[in-house]
């Protein structure tokens, strides 16, 4: 490992389906806020490859000139306004941008992404009242893969069930398959479209499996916290073999689907190494954009 | 240039006068519309811009905090308030974390236009937890700017301002100053970052904070009676820092006396002392004297209370010191308090 990328990342595999599935959804250019485990969600939003490496290796090209990082990437040139590294703390801000929405007098719906950790912090259950309280159009979305660092849910949570205890707020609740960008997909459009017509918040939650270790490029199932899954669990939750199902019965050839592979790889490859060829910020840019 | 106004009606004209402006701007914060209207500084606002714009909040600070955050990255113009700075530590999170941040970690694309009004200081019997300052906190913090105005033509510019800033800005009220009456006139600008000379003077400086500057006048009016000529600094905007003032007027008298209106430890009061050692070095005559609160919480019994707060006596025995002079005698004079408030002007 040649130790280049210089910032705490947080890797998305395995949780590749929900950004993915639930932008498929909503029009281009919608507000969403993430966390600090937000790969998935910049480029889902459109946000450019060479400017998301650019960011992880800390160079002036990035959206933050390298000041901002793997934990908070984001591009709102695409919508994506901001995550972080602070758990729950963009939860608010979603609330914010869909205030913003209505105060406007507009109808469209602000997705903000999140884990399961956060709905620990009691900024989100203040975020949940108010958004039901004044009917914003706020889509909550927990990415649950039953962690937070390492301390399972068994070990945090007090309730019987997170979709009855947000239930119990005046908003539209639904589960998904987090593993399946189709399922997403169709969940948060039909989310999307009642929250539209008839005001107010959604909550959908999305288990999946984070396939590596909390921060960092490796597996890490020998640390002892949790058991490796079967093969055929590993399977089931690898949001990409999911989708080449999906469009295998659709009629895509498995040769198709190897040539997008690789088109993704080479665009990768390329980028990593635009990035790594691209200058870091100068001293001066350790002063500007502190105020407006 | 109007009648008196006071100090509550110059914070609801300036709001007025930005929302009328800009419909961007929208007021908020737990009772901001009720009937007391947070000591009178929201009055008739929500009757003028309705529900849609000047509206309650649930008692959750810091997600109110992150929605105006959220709003102000839109595009909105947010002017939060908190009815005791000490309910605002419930977002320091949302302050410090996000509302500082997300312009530079952004690369320059997103601002914040958030203006943050919380209520400070001295009530009667306030205790602990309803009569913290908290300036040096909040200023500590690069990206958060720190306003503390004293007198209703400033509580009325300087809201202006800082709603028209385009970063985050911590506003912070001193209760007894609501109802202090002067002079207002709305055509007046005063931008964020700027020092007011509030009294000229020849002998020591006293650089003061909101309340404590009131208390810095009534110490030179006093002081004049025996020759002895305060000038009084009004720092008005704690970041940014109108350093230049401030150094300028003790490079003329050669003495200063820090007032500010919070603990001393660690605090802007610190902070001043230090630049001003520095930046006066060869004209001064006496090493800073600094004045802040007591480092203790605040009691609340009155005797005790009246000892936790420094008042213009502390001044004038500073500047005796500083002077080398015997101590004025005092007892003929009457202080603000709680009964005996300063209804100004200055």
């Amino acid at each position: 490992m040649k130790d280049e990328m210089k910032t705490p990342v947080h890797m998305g595999v395995g949780g590749e389906a929900i950004p993915v599935g639930v932008l498929s959804a909503l029009p281009t250019g919608t507000k969403t806020f993430g966390t600090y485990r937000n790969h998935s969600l910049f480029l889902a939003s459109g946000g450019p490859l060479p400017s998301f490496f650019a960011e992880l290796y800390g160079r002036l090209p990035g959206p933050g000139k390298g000041k901002a990082g793997s934990m908070h990437l984001a591009s709102p040139d695409h919508g994506l306004m901001a995550t972080s590294a602070v758990v729950g703390t963009t939860i608010p801000l979603a609330l914010g941008a869909a205030f913003a929405e209505a105060y406007r007098g507009g109808d469209g719906v602000v997705a903000v992404f999140f884990g399961d950790g956060a709905v620990e912090e009691g900024v989100f259950w203040e975020s949940l009242n108010f958004a039901a309280l004044r009917r914003l159009r706020v889509l909550f979305v927990c990415e649950d893969n039953g962690l937070a660092i390492h301390t399972p849910i068994k070990d945090r949570q007090g309730y019987r069930s997170l979709t009855e205890a947000v239930a119990a707020f005046h908003c539209f609740v639904d589960s998904g398959d987090g593993a399946d960008a189709v399922d997403v997909r169709d969940r948060t459009a039909a989310m999307a479209a009642a929250m539209r017509r008839d005001g107010g918040p959604g909550f959908l939650h999305l288990p999946y499996l984070r396939a590596l270790e909390h921060v960092g490029p490796n597996e890490d199932w020998k640390a002892g916290y949790r058991p490796r899954p079967s093969d055929a669990d590993l399977e089931r939750w690898d949001p990409v073999r999911r989708l080449e199902s999906h469009l295998k019965v659709e009629g895509h050839s498995q040769a198709e689907l190897d040539a997008v592979r690789a088109e993704v790889a080479a665009a990768v490859d390329k980028a990593a190494a635009a990035a790594l060829a691209a200058p870091f910020a100068g001293p001066e840019e350790l002063w500007t954009d502190v105020g407006a | 240039m109007s009648a008196a106004v006071e100090f509550r009606e110059a914070l609801a004209r300036a709001q007025a006068r930005e929302m009328e402006a800009d419909p961007s701007v929208f007021l908020f914060g737990l009772d901001v519309p009720d009937h007391k209207s947070i000591f009178g500084s929201t009055k008739g606002l929500l009757e003028k811009f309705g529900p849609g714009r000047v509206f309650g909040t649930p008692l959750s600070e810091d997600a109110m905090t992150g929605m105006a955050i959220g709003a102000a990255i839109s595009g909105l113009r947010p002017i939060h308030v908190h009815i005791r700075v000490d309910f605002a530590l419930l977002a320091m999170n949302q302050l410090v974390n996000m509302a500082s941040n997300l312009r530079y970690m952004s690369g320059g694309r997103l601002k914040v236009p958030l203006t943050v009004r919380a209520v400070i200081g001295r009530g009667w019997g306030q205790s602990a937890q309803h009569s913290k300052s908290l300036q040096a906190l909040f200023a500590h913090i690069p990206g958060l700017k720190v306003v503390m105005p004293a007198s209703p033509q400033d509580g009325y510019s300087l809201l202006r301002a800082a709603i028209q800033d385009d970063n985050p800005v911590i506003f912070l009220e001193h209760r007894w100053l609501y109802d202090v009456a002067g002079p207002v006139d709305e055509t007046v600008s005063v931008p964020l970052g700027k020092a007011l000379v509030r009294r000229e003077g020849k002998d020591v400086s006293v650089i003061a904070t909101s309340w404590m500057v009131v208390e810095a006048m009534k110490a030179a009016e006093i002081l004049q009676q025996r020759g002895v000529s305060l000038e009084v600094v009004d720092v008005r905007s704690i970041q940014p820092l109108d350093e230049g003032t401030v150094l300028a007027s003790v490079r003329k008298t050669g003495r200063a006396v820090v007032a500010d209106y919070d603990w001393a430890f660690c605090g802007l009061s610190g902070e001043l002392a230090a630049r001003i050692h520095k930046g006066c070095w060869g004209a001064l005559k006496a090493p800073v004297e600094r004045i802040g609160f007591a480092h203790v919480p605040c009691p609340t019994t009155r005797p005790l209370e009246n000892r936790f707060y420094p008042s213009a006596v502390e001044i004038i025995r500073a500047a005796e010191d500083l002077l080398g002079l015997s101590p004025t005698e005092l007892s003929g004079e009457e202080f603000y308090s709680w009964e005996h408030k300063f209804k100004g002007p200055f």
